[in-house]
């Protein structure tokens, strides 16, 4: 019944949106008010029908009701409660569920808080925003219905993948699909004002924190993936380059660009048509990741379990938003005329830098992934590209965008003086030149390539500081003026602060667990020891044991130091029974230093067993600097202009006046 | 991620059948002498298993993968070069199998593509600025500021930065 | 502050229309790729040792049966190798063909029983029938590998010189049968050359 209920709200709910993505659009361009203010209640009407049909599939996952088909093939009743509602979205039907939910949702938000957006403009955005909802709403009622009863009900069901009984995993998806669907506010906010045929301050404030909202999610989903990858898959890496990481790589690279280009949007009224296009582009990438991932053209996943219809489905809708948006993009785009002027040389000068860079860094990872098949499709040959190709890639590209990182908020609008800006970074240049020298001497037989590696890290790192401090005056003034300076200093440069320096953090953890990671492969009997950089590990024995739903072998090792004991640690090597598989978890043990890192293999049968070890010196550097990146996204987010939101668009003379006195004021 | 690794799920369940998925690390026995079995390692992560996603044999259990990483050690302990141990495999499966895809005719354009970008957007943004550079000079000229209003611009530029 | 320079409005640039178009025309080319992709099949990886010398290899029979595999077998006539094993679930869809085959006296089939126990493939043997002329155990895995070998089954078609003519990944279907190798056979049979 509960079932039905939320099959039927999803019918409502692809009606209401079909409504919502046409009467407002008409409304808007005939300039009537009624027609135009059936936006609102129209999002806000199909936000809770998704939410119905959501809360009806949940339940059905809670009350263990197997009757759903979906139900049966994912879950089991001896689940804990966690993973029986984190079983909603661990699936193909429901993940889309999911991805809708949180499409209506951001609808909704835009219906009840967008209060200072006018009217027609609102409306526009609210009817693209129900287009895609049309889209994905079809997607799940006509190729992935979750609500499908299966009669008559099995008396269990076959259980979710014990990987993916996680907490890191229960709560992946989710953040990573708030990041990816956020995105959609940006398209739709691109598109609409495409339809207007204007992009002026206004908008790129009302973008701004969208996009910030949604880059935060997709950083905090990709790290909380590459976290979990870490720890359950017992390989010790993190990132893969896998085409599925990859496609949500590549919105996370496009969204930051636009994150940085719609600064130069509002600030000084230029890049107005490429923001567009990027708002366009990050959103299009985002339902490219959703299409590879769900269609198989990347593996052969394809050719044994996927649904055909699925993938055309997608890639139909796919290519009628992405060429709708950019056919109007390619009609309307003259329309809006660039304003601001600046030299290369610039703040500005600096954001188009990063641009120019993470957009070839995205394009390069796109076209890595893509790459097998385009060949495949024109010659018939099968390659592979893996990792080595992306390191040798994207490494060199990120380089530049690092060292500009630093120098980029040091420099005025409009003309700077890069020597000068550097100068102003003495600090900065300094803690470098130490960090390297440091790594020297504590890593003198190298690698070389990593040296200059950590230099960068701490270059990053120091010059967000220092241009933290530049802003305070903090050492130049009396503190009472430095005080009274981080009183009124906005919210959003701060943001900055920490997020280049969390970046910075992250190449650190990246380049000193690469470089001075030891592992180590052996047999060994009980009372063997290992050696594992400066550690020893002793290895107590392995026993069996009996977990609720799998048996597991557990093995203990003593690690020391200095003869020292530092940590016991006990990986275990556990058998599922529903379904059957086989799982590792690792033992990782953190310290200040970086993390240890313990596997327990399969015996070989004269009672030794085999072992694995890692020393992975700084590896939480990057989940810690991913974290930091996310806390400035939401210190910007806290700014007073986006909390207050913009003033409806006054002219140009007027709002730039206003806008300074009101700075003049603070 | 989590669909990457669904998809490996569902393949593995469908593979089942053809080769028997593990999902537990491989640990398995190394070379006695640690420095052929450093270059058998590095080997194994420069090789492709074949029954699973986008990982190297290194990071896969599944059968095949150990198979072939008990043969990489066979052909280093018997004293191959790196390069032919390599070739062994991939004389076998072709060049699917190497996660670096060779520098060839067809792969041209994905080495070279990354550069091709990097230029492409360079040569666009330089046209930009010079389209603009052009037409500031103009607009300059039709209407210079005055010094008054220059520092008056300075000052709120100033202020503008530092809030 | 308005902005102190605004770009003059009036100049016409023709040179950009073509770029406007160009992340159109980018996405829709990408658009085309993946619809053909969505017919390709990435997983199977083709085989390199099609046109190729068998490999050299010499396997025991499996215990208590006659007649192992090597090289030499396959010389002087069309034959096909089937990669087979006890534990491989879908060998089973595709045996009835392989009786079929051998009921019917069409072509000559060897068997290579792969990573398998030679009791367990026994058994296997006797409860399903036994299409196979000679069957060689390859307890290790190492012969499959030197024949490329990544999935069981598969199964090989051999010419009279003793050359890999074409692989089938995955088990042979009545279509594949019919369509493919059946043809293939017929061809190679008649002195032409086949692929499939």
């Amino acid at each position: 019944m509960i079932a039905e209920l939320g099959h039927y709200a999803l019918v409502l709910a692809l009606s209401v949106a079909l409504v919502q993505a046409t009467v407002p659009l008409y409304g808007a361009w005939r300039g009537m008010a009624g027609w135009v203010g059936l936006a609102r209640p129209a999002a806000i009407v199909q936000c809770l029908l998704v939410m119905i049909a959501f809360g009806a599939l949940t339940y059905a996952y809670v009350t263990s009701d197997f009757s759903v088909l979906n139900v049966a093939s994912n879950s089991h009743s001896a689940k804990p409660m966690l993973y029986k509602i984190s079983g909603v979205w661990g699936n193909h039907e429901g993940s889309l569920l999911l991805w809708l939910l949180i499409l209506v949702l951001f609808g909704g938000a835009v219906a009840l808080f967008g209060g200072n957006l006018p009217a027609p403009f609102r409306a526009r955005v609210l009817a693209v925003q129900a287009m895609i909802a049309v889209g994905f709403t079809s997607f799940v009622l006509f190729t992935s219905n979750p609500f499908v009863r299966l009669l008559p009900a099995p008396m269990d069901g076959r259980g979710l993948n014990p990987l993916l009984q996680d907490p890191g995993l229960a709560f992946h998806p989710p953040f990573l699909y708030l990041g990816y669907v956020g995105f959609s506010m940006a398209f739709s906010f691109a598109v609409a004002a495409l339809i207007e045929g204007r992009v002026d301050a206004a908008w790129a404030r009302w973008v701004r924190p969208w996009t910030l909202a949604a880059w935060c999610f997709l950083t905090m989903g990709i790290g909380l993936g590459s976290w979990w990858a870490y720890y359950e898959l017992g390989w010790g890496g993190w990132w893969f380059w896998d085409p599925v990481e990859n496609a949500s790589f590549m919105p996370w690279l496009a969204g930051t660009a636009l994150l940085h280009s719609a600064i130069v949007v509002e600030k000084r009224d230029s890049l107005k048509n490429w923001t567009v296009l990027l708002a366009i582009l990050t959103f299009s990438l985002s339902l490219l990741g959703t299409f590879l991932v769900r269609s198989g053209v990347l593996t052969s996943v394809h050719a044994f379990a996927t649904d055909p219809a699925r993938g055309v489905f997608i890639l139909a809708f796919l290519i009628a938003v992405i060429a709708g948006s950019l056919t109007l993009y390619a009609i309307r785009a003259p329309a809006m005329k660039g304003g601001g002027l600046f030299a290369p040389v610039s703040r500005e000068g600096g954001l188009v830098l990063n641009n120019l860079l993470l957009s070839t860094a995205c394009a390069t990872v796109l076209l890595g992934t893509l790459y097998p098949l385009f060949l495949d499709a024109v010659t018939g040959e099968k390659i592979t590209v893996g990792p080595p190709f992306f390191n040798m890639t994207f490494g060199p590209l990120m380089v530049p965008v690092f060292l500009a990182m630093a120098v980029g908020p040091m420099l005025p609008w409009k003309r700077g003086d890069l020597l000068g800006a550097v100068q102003r970074l003495k600090f900065a240049v300094s803690a470098a030149v130490i960090g390297v020298l440091i790594t020297l001497v504590l890593a003198y037989d190298g690698p070389w390539l990593a040296i200059p590696g950590i230099g960068l890290g701490v270059w990053m790192i120091a010059a967000s500081l220092e241009e933290g401090a530049y802003r305070l005056r903090l050492f130049r003034a009396p503190i009472g003026e430095s005080l009274r300076r981080l009183g009124r200093s906005t919210r959003s440069a701060w943001g900055t602060t920490f997020a280049h320096a969390g970046a910075g953090m992250v190449i650190i953890g990246i380049v000193a667990s690469s470089a001075w990671q030891v592992e180590k492969l052996q047999v060994m009997h009980p009372g063997e020891s290992q050696a594992v950089g400066p550690y020893q590990f002793k290895f107590e024995g392995a026993v069996p044991l009996d977990g609720p739903n799998y048996a597991a072998v557990r093995g203990t090792f003593r690690v020391s130091r200095d003869g020292r004991e530092v940590a016991v640690m006990q990986p275990e090597s556990r058998s599922y029974q529903n379904p059957p598989m086989e799982t590792t978890e690792a033992a990782i043990r953190t310290g200040w230093g970086g993390d240890l890192y313990a596997v327990v293999g399969d015996p070989t049968g004269d009672g030794a067993w085999s072992t694995r070890f890692y020393n992975k010196p700084m590896i939480h550097w990057i989940w810690i600097g991913s974290l930091m990146m996310v806390l400035g996204g939401l210190i910007s987010l806290t700014d007073r202009r986006f909390r207050v939101g913009a003033p409806a668009r006054p002219g140009g003379a007027a709002r730039a006046a206003g806008a300074a006195a009101s700075m003049a004021g603070k | 991620m989590l669909m990457a690794l669904l998809r490996r799920l569902v393949f593995a369940f469908c593979l089942a059948s053809l080769i028997t998925p593990a999902w537990a690390v491989a640990v398995d026995t190394p070379l006695a002498d640690p420095v052929l079995e450093a270059r058998a390692r590095a080997i194994h992560k420069q090789l492709r298993c074949l029954v699973c996603q986008n990982q190297s044999i290194e990071d896969s259990n599944a059968g095949l993968a150990r198979d072939l990483r008990i043969l990489v050690r066979d052909r280093i302990a018997a004293g191959d070069s790196d390069k032919a141990a390599i070739g062994y495999i991939v004389e076998r499966y072709g060049d699917w199998v190497l996660l670096q895809p060779p520098m060839k005719g067809r792969t041209v354009l994905l080495w070279l593509g990354p550069l091709l970008f990097l230029l492409l957007a360079m040569g666009l943004i330089f046209l930009w600025y010079r389209r603009r550079s052009g037409s500031t000079a103009a607009a300059v000229a039709a209407a210079p500021l005055s010094a008054d209003e220059q520092a008056r611009l300075k000052a709120l530029l100033d202020d503008r930065e530092q809030t | 502050m308005s902005e102190p320079i605004s770009e003059p409005s009036s100049e016409s640039r023709p040179r950009s229309v073509w770029l406007r178009f160009m992340p159109l025309v980018v996405a829709l080319v990408i658009g085309g790729f993946l619809l053909v992709g969505l017919g390709l099949r990435p997983k199977e990886i083709p085989s390199v040792m099609i046109g190729k010398a068998v490999p050299v290899f010499d396997l025991p029979a499996l215990p208590g049966r006659p007649k192992g595999l090597k090289t030499a077998d396959l010389k002087g006539q069309v034959s096909l190798v089937n990669v087979f094993a006890s534990w491989c679930v879908s060998c089973r869809a595709e045996h009835p063909l392989f009786m079929k085959l051998k009921g019917e006296g069409i072509v000559p089939v060897h068997g290579l029983n792969y990573k398998d126990e030679g009791p367990a493939a026994i058994e296997w043997l006797r409860r399903y029938g036994d299409p196979y002329d000679r069957v060689g155990a390859d307890l290790k895995g190492r012969v499959g590998i030197d024949w490329g070998v990544y999935g069981v089954p598969e199964t090989f078609l051999i010419n009279t010189e003793g050359r890999i003519v074409c692989k089938h990944i995955g088990p042979v279907m009545e279509a594949d049968l019919r369509d493919k190798l059946l043809p293939a056979i017929k061809a190679l049979r008649q002195g032409d050359t086949a692929q499939c």
